[in-house]
């Protein structure tokens, strides 16, 4: 009998603690793979966030930091600067990332800080429970948004992955979602990319990823999907926004 | 090495560069900033890395990054600064990572002002962040105490893995005075397998994981009460004081840091009088030398501690707690950064025998 498919040594072979329908199993393995396939598992550490993925240093079978809510990009930062030679990605959600962890993000691109920063964009505050993110759509319905997100009082949803892209310091900013077949393998394919910018030595590299929370948006797993394509993607346009 | 004139936080830098300190994260703040600036240029020097961080959270964070990455690094800030860090110290603290903090304490509450204090003792003494940890506090009184410390605060920092804080005021930092700094020599660094350097399945070094996170209650509880099992292994083997013309003394001045430093020339002053007093002043903070305070207030001859600090009245908690009633303890100072001339600390004591 041949080998079709195997599991990537990388993900450490653990239970996953994530929601059924959750984008975050799925993303794992994509990066996963991508460390296998570019072959630097003995020289490529992680950091796991505050939010979902806070247990990410579980699944990862490589050196692991987990960091403060939001510091990721500055933990990074540091283990890039005594390791030049070795490669290092942060694991951040929307709370993390676009929320108190914006200094961080922001002034490692502006710095061109040689590291992978993967970003989970699925619109909503998913460990704490459902709460409104700035990246939660106008109208969205959350636990801190009852009536629904209300641009007038809170804002519109920030977009990254364009902010991000304006900075002089980032090499390759893409946004790509989970939530059909092609759009996997554009995504796995943006992820390799943005470690392959790390290891040119280019500057910063972020992957924005939209991604399915059926337990917090209150959907079938199924109808999340169905759900990115109709409200999120016309909001957070998919493509490449910087590659140098 | 011939003595040299050299400004505190100058010499400071220097001496934790011939301590093998290789990385420094930190963010602009009064009075400290020479710092950084040496460091911008002494460490390329030497094949470290300086970087301006963007805030005093992604400096410490940096920290956590660098230390955990095995290499001897340092941040250093004044009290405002500091009190942004404490996420970070608790972290890291609590991921077991050795890093060295400095703080040149200015006058606080809030923004305060830019002037030499003592107002962070209970900050850097009490824990600072939250949870339940320790940092070792060492508090120079000179800018050749403070040099001399810088190798043993790395040396600890390695040993114990845990963040060590030089806790000096202003006036240390911006102050010049002779030093002779120790010959760089070929410092051994400690193994660190923890640390993130690669990970190889199969390999010698095992898989490592830096974190602060324990969500099981036990394995919580096993991680504070590992660091405390250490904590006390600290406690035994680290406490750090100067009794200074204590045997025999009438009247017992509690300080630390520069304060000291004008308890000697108040001590003098009273001894031209005829009035033996003596000085107690802890050089570790944490772990704080109670044993040596509640010996010398226990003596026959003492009447009374005066607890001087330039803050509101914080290491004199501890003085009391270690003093257990034995003796009486008055406490002198003020926030706001007034610091006490000799004359006025002779003057209480005068008044206190006066009754």
């Amino acid at each position: 009998m041949s080998t079709v498919i195997k599991k990537t040594p990388v993900l450490r072979d653990v239970h996953l603690h994530y929601c059924p329908g959750c984008g975050h199993g799925i993303v794992h393995r994509m990066v996963s793979e991508v460390i296998e396939e570019l072959g630097i598992q003995g020289k490529c550490a992680g950091v796991a966030p505050v939010g979902c993925a806070v247990f990410a240093y579980n699944y990862f079978e490589i050196d692991m930091y987990e960091a403060a809510h939001g510091r990721a990009p500055a933990v990074a930062t540091g283990f890039k600067r005594v390791h030049p030679d070795h490669y290092i990605f942060t694991y951040q959600g929307d709370g993390d990332l676009a929320s108190i962890g914006t200094a961080e993000i922001v002034h490692a691109a502006h710095r061109g800080e040689k590291i992978t920063t993967i970003f989970i964009n699925n619109a909503i505050y998913g460990m704490t429970g459902g709460q409104m993110a700035p990246t939660t759509l106008v109208g969205q319905k959350t636990t801190t948004s009852p009536l629904g997100r209300d641009k007038d009082h809170c804002g519109e949803p920030i977009r990254m992955a364009e902010m991000l892209s304006t900075i002089n310091g980032s090499a390759f900013i893409a946004r790509t979602a989970l939530n059909t077949t092609p759009n996997l393998i554009k995504t796995k394919a943006a992820i390799k990319k943005a470690f392959e910018t790390q290891m040119a030595g280019k500057g910063f590299s972020m992957v924005e990823i939209l991604s399915p929370c059926p337990t917090n948006w209150g959907k079938a797993p199924a109808e999340s999907m169905e759900w990115i394509g109709e409200a999120m993607i016309p909001y957070y346009p998919l493509g490449t926004f910087k590659e140098v | 090495m011939a003595k040299k004139l050299m400004k505190g936080c100058e010499a400071i830098a220097e001496a934790a560069i011939q301590a093998g300190c290789r990385y420094f994260f930190g963010y602009p703040i009064t009075p400290q900033n020479d710092i950084p600036e040496y460091m911008s240029l002494r460490l390329p020097q030497v094949g470290g890395c300086f970087l301006q961080a963007e805030s005093e959270l992604a400096a410490i964070n940096m920290v956590y990054g660098a230390g955990g990455a095995g290499a001897r690094v340092m941040t250093s800030s004044s009290s405002p600064g500091i009190s942004l860090k404490q996420e970070g110290i608790s972290t890291i603290a609590a991921a077991e990572i050795p890093c060295v903090v400095v703080n040149m304490m200015r006058g606080g509450p809030g923004l305060g002002n830019i002037q030499a204090s003592q107002g962070d003792y209970f900050q850097a003494v009490k824990g600072g962040g939250h949870g339940d940890y320790h940092a070792i506090v060492y508090a120079p009184a000179s800018i050749q105490e403070t040099v001399d410390m810088m190798q043993k605060a790395f040396d600890k920092a390695d040993e114990y893995r845990t963040p060590v804080i030089i806790l000096a005021d202003g006036l240390i930092g911006q102050m010049m005075e002779p030093v002779e700094l120790k010959e760089a020599k070929d410092l051994q660094l400690p193994e660190k397998p923890w640390a993130a350097t690669g990970y190889t399945p199969g390999g010698k070094k095992p898989r490592s994981v830096l974190n602060s996170l324990y969500i099981e209650t036990e394995d919580l509880d096993e991680l504070v009460d590992r660091l405390f099992e250490r904590y006390a292994v600290i406690e035994k083997n680290e406490k750090m004081v100067e009794c200074y013309n204590t045997e025999g003394a009438e009247y017992i001045l509690c300080a630390y840091g520069t304060v000291a430093r004008i308890c000697k020339a108040a001590i003098r002053i009273l001894g031209e009088q005829g009035i033996k007093c003596g000085l107690v002043r802890p050089i570790t903070l944490w772990p704080f030398p109670s044993e040596a305070v509640h010996e010398a207030l226990a003596q026959e001859s003492v009447k009374e501690a005066l607890t001087v600090e330039v803050s509101a009245g914080q290491l004199v908690e501890d003085i009391r707690l270690a003093a257990n009633g034995i003796k009486p303890v008055q406490f002198m100072g003020k926030a706001g950064s007034r610091i006490p001339s000799a004359e006025e600390i002779a003057e209480r004591i005068l008044e206190m025998k006066r009754g």
